[in-house]
């Protein structure tokens, strides 16, 4: 093959002739949506009623991929999509009809190319055998039905014999049992030789007939083994020549002698005889932001770079700094004498920020982004589970910025595969407890309280508390049978706390919950899980909107100035007296509207200086974060603006309480306050 | 904004053969000197927005156009000179371990250029400043008839702003 090219060093023209590796970049961003298009697409499709629209749409992806990988001398990628194109060619005619089958070899045509794609990027140096896909689809454009499976697994019957010793065939089974990869081995015929010495097996593999022969000639002789396609061996096993590896008349074989493409007509059984039910992940619709297929997408975006939007977002956030230190001056002028001058500002005000609301909603990205991954997967898994899964996903339209969202995927993923592996239970076991035979697995977004607010629930067996208390007794954690749910549950994140030897029996991936709580908190965000036993789990993600730029409240304190986001501002209120009471001789307590709210001075929880003799404040901010709300005492409230967020970490430390700070108007550096971390300091 | 991303070379290599070049400054009677290439600018003391609970040689953060510099008050760490903040007040802006960090100092003196010979290695002794920071005392002569020299403490500005008193990095816990 080709030498791999590297595309990512777009080194312009040296040599003066046209270079076509400046455009390499361009062909794999394409591409690589449009191979994540078609997998959405086909993951939708519904075979009975699919619209030629919908075909027009995959047969595109094909061809505009064929189209780029001719131009740069991607052979083998050219060839997959060639065949592709032969087989939704036909398909987008009419002239075949869409079936299951099809839609898996698709699937797995989409994964192939990802990889071969890859490969030219230089992010995988494996190439993917297609020669087995490629005769697939080939079989499939030809109006031909696949017996098995996408993952090339094929049903045989053996028969040895005849044997002198039967006994000698049971070896066969240990072969199996040696070689997972080689597939699964049943004993046919109650494990009992036939009169004249013959066994009979039932065999489910993906290896070759002459690859097996070769095995079970460790045990029998190679003239003694018939190895004939399951469907096929009822009538043709008798009269099959010993050591043919395809069955005789009775069952025509293709002429690439691999021996698992039958005409159909000679297996009316072939389909109904599928090894597990077809694995069934529907889709909640209508889904609001379908992508809009093929080609419409070109005329209408433009692709940058995202240095080139965080350059944007940087400037804009000077400019509202700059803007508002104008503001801020304009208040001294004379409006009678100034009316222009004041005018402007307003008017600078305002499209300042449509500038920066436009400026950052280039980086949002609706969560579509990442929950439309999750269809294929969970239709994969609910495949190799053996179970049902209905995912149903509620606010994909909810945005996050760019930076946030790819890093919550992996989180994400590994939440909603343990849901559909742990949680949700085999289809029978279902059905005993009275559920549907189908699980459902949501998942959910939406912005709440300056946050976002990502769910995954699944309707499966929760957790057992028992058996997580004796497992954490078991690794010598501190447990006592009397702990409340919520700390049972807390166990989970400890590290170590490998789900699946505590959940199910299902081999885990080795990943605990624990890497998945410190990568949520290394974006700042928090994860709760609540469950109950025979009705489910849920997991809670709460990610803060970490952006340039945010709303905030700023209030004075003393001599100070604070920022309050203003997401998790509910109110603010004079406080009257009477409302405020002490518990304990220290801890204080407000009541509003009948509810008691811990109260925390801002002045003491800051240590901010009083002159000798200042009263203290009257005025509360009734803070939110975390479901729980907190008063604070503060000064005085001086208005509300955007705010730029600056870390603190870049050039000194992380401060307690604080999680950022802003430029204000005159130049001044004023701290944004950590709300969380104050209200779990006054609820502690 | 960027400007941080320099790197520096690493403590310990700065004893070459080639004379080095040092900004001197002044904490109450005590002179110091410290490598030029640390320092980005000198600037006055502006108005330092105070951080809680942080100690008290940490005055605050300020905006360097844009950036948020902590400011640390040199004089307050040894307990040298007097803490006056006035127009006078001058704030060295460091450039070390890839920060911005701001050091105040009772009064910027000069630039000075020390050969390898003209540094004498720090005798072993006990102060606030812990010897390990001191790479070593250079002599200066002054300008006067009298002849009289005056000693230079040279310190590894990048180690001491770094060290874990200072409590401007964050530690891994």
């Amino acid at each position: 093959m080709a030498e791999t090219p590297n595309p990512g060093a777009q080194s312009g023209s040296e040599s003066g002739g046209f270079d076509l590796t400046q455009f390499y970049g361009v062909f794999f961003e394409e591409a690589g949506e449009n191979l994540a298009n078609m997998e959405s697409m086909l993951v939708d499709i519904d075979i009975d009623a699919v619209t030629g629209e919908e075909l027009n749409a995959i047969f595109r992806v094909a061809h505009s991929i064929k189209g780029g990988a001719a131009t740069f001398g991607f052979s083998d990628v050219t060839e997959l999509t060639h065949e592709l194109e032969t087989l939704l060619d036909r398909l987008r005619k009419n002239e075949l009809n869409l079936r299951r089958d099809m839609v898996d070899v698709l699937l797995e045509a989409g994964d192939v190319l990802k990889l071969q794609l890859a490969r030219y990027q230089g992010s995988s140096d494996t190439s993917p055998d297609t020669t087995q896909l490629v005769a697939r689809i080939k079989r499939l454009a030809t109006g031909q039905v696949l017996t098995t499976a996408d993952d090339g697994r094929r049903r045989l019957s053996v028969r040895v014999g005849p044997l002198e010793n039967p006994a000698a065939a049971d070896n066969l089974s240990e072969l199996f049992r040696d070689i997972p990869s080689l597939g699964t081995l049943e004993v046919g015929d109650g494990g009992k030789a036939s009169a004249d010495g013959y066994r009979t097996f039932k065999v489910t593999t993906t290896s070759p007939d002459d690859e097996l022969i070769e095995l079970f000639s460790f045990h029998v002789s190679r003239e003694q083994i018939t190895i004939t396609p399951f469907d096929a061996a009822a009538g043709g096993a008798a009269r099959a020549k010993p050591a043919a590896p395809v069955a005789s008349a009775a069952a025509p074989m293709e002429g690439d002698g691999f021996g698992f493409f039958v005409d159909p007509k000679t297996l009316p059984a072939a389909q109904t005889s599928a090894p597990a039910p077809a694995p069934r992940v529907a889709e909640s619709k209508p889904r609001a932001d379908k992508p809009a297929a093929g080609g419409s997408l070109e005329s209408t975006t433009l692709r940058v770079s995202v240095e080139k939007v965080d350059q944007l977002i940087n400037l804009v956030g000077e400019l509202v700094i700059t803007q508002a230190m104008l503001t801020q001056q304009a208040k001294n002028l004379d409006p009678v004498q100034y009316q222009t001058v004041l005018a402007g500002v307003v008017d600078l005000e305002r499209n300042t920020r449509h500038l920066q609301e436009s400026v950052m909603s280039i980086r949002m990205i609706p969560m579509a982004f990442v929950f439309n991954r999750f269809p294929r997967m969970l239709r994969d898994l609910a495949g190799k589970l053996g179970k049902e899964i209905e995912l149903k996903t509620v606010g994909e339209a909810t945005e996050l910025d760019k930076g946030l969202i790819e890093k919550i995927i992996d989180p994400l993923t590994h939440l909603v595969r343990n849901s559909a592996d742990h949680g949700i239970e085999a289809p029978a076991v279902r059905m005993a407890a009275g559920k549907s035979a189908s699980g459902t697995i949501t998942l959910s977004a939406a912005h709440q309280g300056g946050s976002i607010l990502i769910e995954v629930r699944d309707d499966g067996a929760g957790l057992r508390r028992e058996r997580i208390l004796a497992k954490a007794k078991e690794r010598g954690l501190p447990v006592r049978d009397d702990m409340s749910d919520a700390e049972v549950w807390a166990l989970i994140w400890e590290p170590g706390f490998s789900t699946a030897d505590l959940v199910s029996d299902v081999s885990g991936r080795g990943v605990g919950m624990d890497v998945v709580r410190r990568n949520i908190s290394a974006l700042g965000g928090t994860v709760e899980l609540d469950s109950a036993e025979g009705y489910g789990t849920r997991v809670s993600v709460r990610l803060p909107l970490t952006l340039a730029i945010m709303d905030g409240m700023s209030i004075g304190v003393g001599a100070e100035t604070y920022i309050l986001p203003l997401g998790s501002v509910v109110e603010s209120f004079q406080v009257e007296s009477g409302t405020v009471q002490t518990i304990g001789g220290t801890g204080r307590v407000v009541r509003v509207r009948g509810e008691y709210m811990p109260v925390v001075a801002l002045d003491e929880a800051f240590s901010v200086p009083r002159e000798a003799g200042a009263t203290g404040s009257e005025i509360m901010v009734l803070v939110e974060a975390e479901g729980a709300r907190t008063a604070l005492l503060v000064d005085e409230l001086l208005g509300q603006h955007q705010v730029v967020v600056k870390n603190l970490e870049a050039n000194y430390r992380r401060v307690p309480g604080v999680s950022g700070a802003t430029i204000l108007g005159d130049g001044r550096v004023a701290l944004i306050i950590d709300v969380g971390s104050l209200v779990k300091r006054a609820r502690h | 904004m960027g400007m941080m991303e320099t790197s520096f070379t690493t403590p310990g290599t700065t004893t070459t053969a080639h004379p080095q070049e040092f900004l001197t400054f002044r904490l109450g009677a005590e002179e110091y000197g410290i490598d030029i290439l640390k320092v980005q600018e000198i600037r006055g003391y502006d108005q330092v927005t105070r951080i809680a609970n942080a100690p008290a040689f940490i005055k605050g953060v300020v905006n360097l156009r844009g950036v948020i510099v902590p400011i640390v008050d040199l004089r307050l760490k040894f307990n040298l000179g007097e803490a006056k903040y006035d127009a006078f007040t001058v704030v060295i802006v460091l450039n070390v371990l890839g920060r911005v960090v701001g050091v105040v100092v009772d009064s910027v003196s000069d630039v000075l250029e020390l050969s390898a010979a003209e540094i004498k290695p720090a005798p072993e002794f006990s102060s606030l400043l812990d010897a390990g920071y001191i790479t070593g005392l250079g002599t200066i002569k002054s300008g006067d008839e009298n002849g009289e020299s005056r000693m230079l403490i040279l310190v590894d500005i990048e180690r001491l702003m770094g060290g874990a008193d200072m409590a401007l990095v964050d530690r891994a816990a």
